[in-house]
């Protein structure tokens, strides 16, 4: 075998590779050429009855043969790959405007939100959370809150009595969550600070009304606590509820059994337009009852008006989530239509805190 | 409560301007609810002068009129009967908006004849209710003058009063308070006694025997005679309509009068109309009354009335009798100005549903002192108007007792209502508000005056301190709080919270509903439990309370339906009623999915809602409560309004945890709505608490770093055995190197034969410390196979 022989070969092989038509035709010539029983195979079996000086220059040409038309076929075949990637991709197509499969979108209701609002609030100036039950018996619900006897509030129009219990005992849906205050202050030693979100119940349905509604009530109780810090205290929640840093805020004297002094906040807003805005624009809008609580009271739960002394305050749940969300109607809160679910909800991620930013 | 400007300044002497009087007012505690100016809105409306009324040529009740303004002469029809020559009249010119309607007045013909504008009535203006016809002005009113200037326009101020608030319950009442915030003088009031004529032929006699003796213990009478009963003076009259009460006569008028003026409700009898002593007395079993609003009423032996010697004449606090009213032909008249128990008149009020001005005022409390002072200045209105002459006053019972001394230590307005005031300027609020103040530094006597029944404690005597000085000046402090919060959420609120948000996450949206609903519903869903209805439910579809919330959300989801959305995911995390007295509910998330599990799409991925689905969402609420889920075992015994065969219960133990399922069929029926309906209910208050560990960390994660091996199995079983059994045993088969194994296919059918299935669980083998071999693989695979064959009678598919 003869160089020239080789680079015949050569010659052959290369133009072999180039004139494959596809990848199988490729793949003959690679049989052809370095397969068990190809050309060059043949060649290198071929060396060992060779002399050895005739071997090692002759093995080394055929080495460079052997790599020379490897290369070759991969650089062939690399071709035809890319080609065939390209012939797939172009045959390959997705309408990617499709609609994705969807996905579903749960929320959380306003009063839920509100309450978490609320409570991140108050949780920030030490406020724990305190419950008690829906239905309630006179003495929590009515006396121990100091109404007197006969006061229009106990009577059916306003109030929503079980029927007789056989103890004797009248038992009815707590008109406030007022007497989880008389709860907390039986069961626990001042100093005390909770908040007590709950439902509510009054006989009274109409456009402002509803059988049901939420209420968050405060109770802050110790040997210090003055209607300063009433003030003030409501007044750090309502800026950082609504948002508003130096939201003014009115103190009015008001009326409770409850509390003595009593009095209600308002704070400040604009109705220009029939459009209610919480803001220092000169009008005002009524937003919590409040007061220390009465000495009757504290003398009712065990403590000494003379040596105890708190505040208490109130607001509807529902009502202070519609002035800061524009929800109009408050009976759309207990439908359960599904629009409106959506639309005032929230999403499940949208965990208000103080820090974090309570309202996205 | 109602009164006018000028009705209050009739007690305070004051400069102060609508709008300040109007702020000062909220800011003593007496709320503005609303002030109406009725001079709004008139500006554009001018005295006129008729100087010629003739007959319209085309219409019978029509008036033509020629009216001057001063500057010009208009012809004007108008079809009120009292337009007349040379009246003086309220005049709308084209433009003008009439308040009445809202239109804007244009020039028109009426009947063929052009009218260039509007002779106007009270109505018309928004004066009055209704009137007969045209204003007609005092002649001397100067004409193109605007009629604000002409006519008496009040402004008429409502106030919400508290109920505490008996001192404020007459328009004189509200000028102290005013006065004592610094807004003018309270004027001085003449209410001395009027000096008899002659002894009153008619007696009191107090018939409330012992203790009921408190239900009236004053009552004071008169006999004024020689009286007329005309109209009252226009005064008057105006005052009472401003505040929309209807004018009578003059002698009812002055007793309605004194009501709102002092908050002294009195009664006038006709005299002719009795007969013997007159006076309190308890209602005779089932006796009735005619009352002066027309109605008769049935009384009982718990309420007061007043009688004389034969029958009640009237219903003590309340309101009087139609028998024995007085009438334009009155001419001796019998005085009564009484005192009655609050309670007692509150609940006779309520029971008869009779809302009277003297009941608002008696069921508050009135002056224990007025029944005197009230019983003079009504007399001496009375001889005003009505003319006449008085006896001397006749007595009945007792002025009660009321003086009370309240220790106080003015340092408590600053440490109870974080105020810095003065000792003296307390001191000088208080005598301001008529309370008598002895004692000195830290050890005051104060004495509330009569009116102010309220004030009970030294807290009270803080609030009107703080209430005159003005709440606003009460410094805003924030709470002393420490320097970083603390965790305030107690581990199950945290469960809670977490457990809303995870399932909205899971995509399902939260409702609030009521924690009622109609008792029928109830009865499906009570199980164990006993209805727990409401005596005085507010609507015949909110009359029990729920012991699930299962309905509610059906509920709901067919009013959407009915919307139009078929597919619902809704959720509520709420009590359910376990009983009638309180602690006898428990909290439950419960879920509910309705309809398609998704929309119509390309991808085909929607499928009507099942079992599973609320499984699901069971399952969701516990691992979101931290419960884990090889804990749980899933059994049947789901309460009866899931289906029977598609429902079940998640246990832990012995405890029912939560229990999910498609509706009963039945049951949706009764709801009236459409299925299938799959929901769950998870008892929040049974599941474990998370236990408090000794800090937050982890267990230390050991992730093998050698190839996890699948294999594959199909077990041909009885249809019975159920998948859950099947798989608690291939994982039980190996504790050391089965890692995962779940299930992958369910088959039934001929190739398994009848009353078989076969159910295929792959396995994931992993080793923590090698490679795994085959023979390990083998041996572990024959573990798996032996272990349900044992517990599960299985075998591998062939």
């Amino acid at each position: 075998m003869s160089t020239d022989n080789i680079d015949q070969l050569r010659s052959e092989l290369l133009n072999a590779v180039s004139q494959a038509k596809d990848a199988s035709a490729l793949e003959e010539v690679r049989i052809t050429a370095l397969g068990k029983k190809g050309r060059i195979t043949d060649l290198m079996k071929g060396l060992g009855a060779m002399a050895p000086d005739e071997r090692k220059a002759f093995g080394q040409q055929l080495n460079v043969l052997k790599d020379e038309i490897a290369a070759a076929l991969d650089a062939r075949k690399q071709s035809f790959d890319s080609a065939a990637l390209d012939a797939r991709l172009a045959s390959e197509k997705l309408d990617v405007t499709l609609p994705i499969r969807p996905g579903t979108k749960g929320s959380l209701h306003p009063i839920t939100q509100t309450m978490d609002e609320v409570a991140a609030i108050f949780g920030q100036m030490g406020f724990e959370i305190a419950d008690g039950p829906d239905i309630e018996d006179d003495f929590h619900n009515f006396t121990a809150l100091n109404f007197p006897p006969g006061h229009p509030a106990r009577e059916m129009h306003d109030t929503f009595f079980l029927p007789p219990a056989e103890d004797g005992q009248r038992y009815l849906l707590r008109t406030h969550t007022s007497p989880v205050q008389i709860r907390t202050m039986m069961s626990q030693k001042p100093p005390i600070r909770v908040i007590i979100p709950g439902r509510t119940y009054r006989c009274d349905y109409d456009m402002t009304h509803t059988p049901m509604f939420h209420q968050v009530e405060l109770l802050v109780i110790d040997t210090e606590t003055n209607m300063s810090h009433l003030r003030g205290c409501l007044q750090e929640f309502v800026r950082t509820y609504f948002g508003v840093d130096d939201l003014t805020t009115r103190f009015r004297p008001s009326f409770f059994p409850f509390t003595e002094p009593s009095a209600e906040m308002d704070i400040g807003c604009s109705r220009k337009g029939g459009e209610l805005k919480i803001g220092n624009y000169g009008d005002w809008l009524e937003i919590l009852g409040c007061g220390m609580v009465h000495p009757n009271v504290l003398k009712a739960c065990g403590l000494d008006p003379n040596v105890y002394q708190g505040f208490a305050a109130g607001m509807g749940i529902e009502r202070i989530a519609m002035l800061k969300y524009g929800i109009p109607d408050l009976r759309t809160f207990f439908e359960s239509d599904l629009r409106w679910l959506r639309h005032y909800g929230f999403a499940a991620l949208d965990i208000p805190t103080v820090t974090g930013g309570l309202t996205r | 409560m109602k009164f006018t400007l000028s009705w209050l300044k009739e007690h305070l002497d004051t400069a102060a301007t609508l709008d300040e009087i109007s702020a000062k007012l909220t800011s003593t505690g007496l709320e503005v609810e609303s002030i109406s100016n009725p001079a709004a809105g008139l500006d554009a409306f001018i005295v006129a002068h008729i100087a010629e009324a003739k007959q319209h040529p085309n219409a019978d009740r029509l008036r033509l009129c020629t009216v001057e303004t001063g500057t010009e002469t208009l012809q004007v029809v108008c079809g009120a009967p009292n337009a007349r020559t040379g009246l003086k009249v309220v005049l709308a010119r084209p433009g003008t908006t009439i308040p009445s309607t809202g239109d804007v007045l244009k020039k028109g013909s009426i009947r063929g004849v052009e009218s260039q504008g509007m002779l106007c009535s009270a109505a018309e203006l928004k004066l009055a209710q209704e009137s007969d016809g045209i204003i007609e002005l005092p002649t001397d009113a100067p004409i193109g003058a605007p009629v604000t200037q002409v006519l008496a326009l009040d402004p008429v101020i409502e106030i919400n009063l508290t109920p505490n608030r008996v001192d404020a319950l007459g328009v004189r009442g509200i000028a102290r308070d005013l006065a004592a915030a610094g807004l003018g003088k309270l004027k001085p009031m003449k209410d001395s006694a009027v000096p008899g004529k002659f002894e009153s032929p008619r007696k009191v006699k107090m018939r409330l025997e012992g203790g009921d003796a408190k239900l009236c213990p004053q009552f004071v009478g008169r006999t004024i005679r020689a009286v007329k009963n005309p109209e009252s003076p226009k005064w008057l009259k105006d005052r009472l309509t401003a505040i929309g009460l209807r004018p009578v006569s003059a002698l009812v008028d002055i007793t309605q009068y004194l009501t709102i003026d002092l908050g002294r409700p009195l009664h006038a009898f006709d005299d002719a109309k009795l007969s013997g002593d007159v006076g309190p007395r308890l209602a005779l079993p089932s006796e009735t009354l005619a009352a002066l609003n027309g109605k008769t009423y049935r009384l009982d032996p718990a309420m007061v009335v007043i009688a004389d010697d034969k029958a009640a004449l009237g219903i003590g606090g309340i309101m009087g009798g139609e028998p024995s009213s007085v009438s334009e032909s009155t001419t001796t008249v019998f005085l009564e100005s009484a005192l009655f128990d609050s309670l007692n008149i509150a609940a006779t009020g309520r029971k008869l549903t009779i809302n009277s001005d003297a009941r608002y005022c008696f069921e508050r409390g009135v002056d224990p002192v007025s029944a005197e002072a009230g019983a003079e200045i009504a007399t001496r209105m009375i001889l005003d108007i009505c003319g006449g002459e008085a006896s001397s006053l006749v007595h009945g019972g007792d002025t009660p007792e009321w003086k009370r001394t309240i220790a106080f230590n003015p340092a408590r307005v600053k440490s109870l209502g974080g105020l810095d005031l003065p000792p003296a300027e307390c001191k000088a609020i208080l005598e301001r508000l008529g309370f008598t103040v002895g004692g000195s530094g830290d050890a005051w006597q104060v004495t509330p005056p009569s009116w102010r029944a309220d004030v009970e404690g030294w807290q009270d005597l803080v609030e009107e301190i703080l209430r005159i000085h003005g709440y606003d000046n009460i410094p805003a402090t924030p709470l002393p709080r420490a320097p970083m919060p603390k965790v305030v959420l107690t581990a199950q609120q945290r469960q809670v919270a977490f457990v809303r948000r995870s399932l909205a996450a899971q995509g399902l949206n939260e409702t609030t509903t009521w924690s009622f609903l109609p008792k029928a519903q109830a009865e499906l869903f009570l199980g164990d439990l006993a209805l727990v209805s409401l005596a005085n439910p507010i609507s015949s579809d909110l009359d029990a309370l729920r012991p699930s919330l299962i309905p509610n959300l059906a509920a709901a989801a067919g009013r959407n339906a009915a919307r139009g959305m078929n597919d619902c995911s809704l959720f509520e995390v709420g009590p359910r009623f376990e009983g009638s007295k309180p602690g006898q509910q428990v909290m439950i998330a419960a879920t509910l999915r309705s309809g398609q599990t998704a929309p119509r799409h390309w991808a085909g991925l929607a499928r009507p809602v099942d079992a599973l689905d609320a499984k699901a969402d069971a399952l969701a609420v516990l691992d979101a409560a931290g419960v884990s889920a090889q804990s749980l075992q899933t059994a049947l015994g789901a309460p009866g309004w899931y289906h029977p065969g598609r429902s079940g219960l998640l246990k832990q133990g012995n405890q029912i945890l939560a229990a999910f399922g498609e509706l009963h069929p039945a049951v949706l029926k009764a709801l009236d709505v459409k299925g299938p309906i799959v929901a769950c209910e998870v008892f929040l208050d049974r599941l474990p608490q998370p236990k408090r560990k000794a800090g937050a960390a982890r267990t230390l994660l050991k992730a093998s770093n050698f190839q996890p091996v699948d294999r594959d199995f199909a077990f041909v079983v009885e249809s019975s055995v159920t998948a859950e059994s099947l798989l608690r045993a291939v994982r039980g088969a190996d504790k050391d190197l089965l890692t995962d194994a779940g299930l992958f296919d369910v088959y039934e059918g001929p190739h398994v034969g009848e009353g078989k299935k076969s159910l295929a669980v792959y396995v994931t083998l992993q080793s923590k410390d090698a490679t795994l071999t085959d023979e390990m693989i083998e041996a572990v695979s024959k573990k798996i196979v032996a272990a349900v064959e044992k517990s599960c009678g299985g075998r591998l598919r062939a």
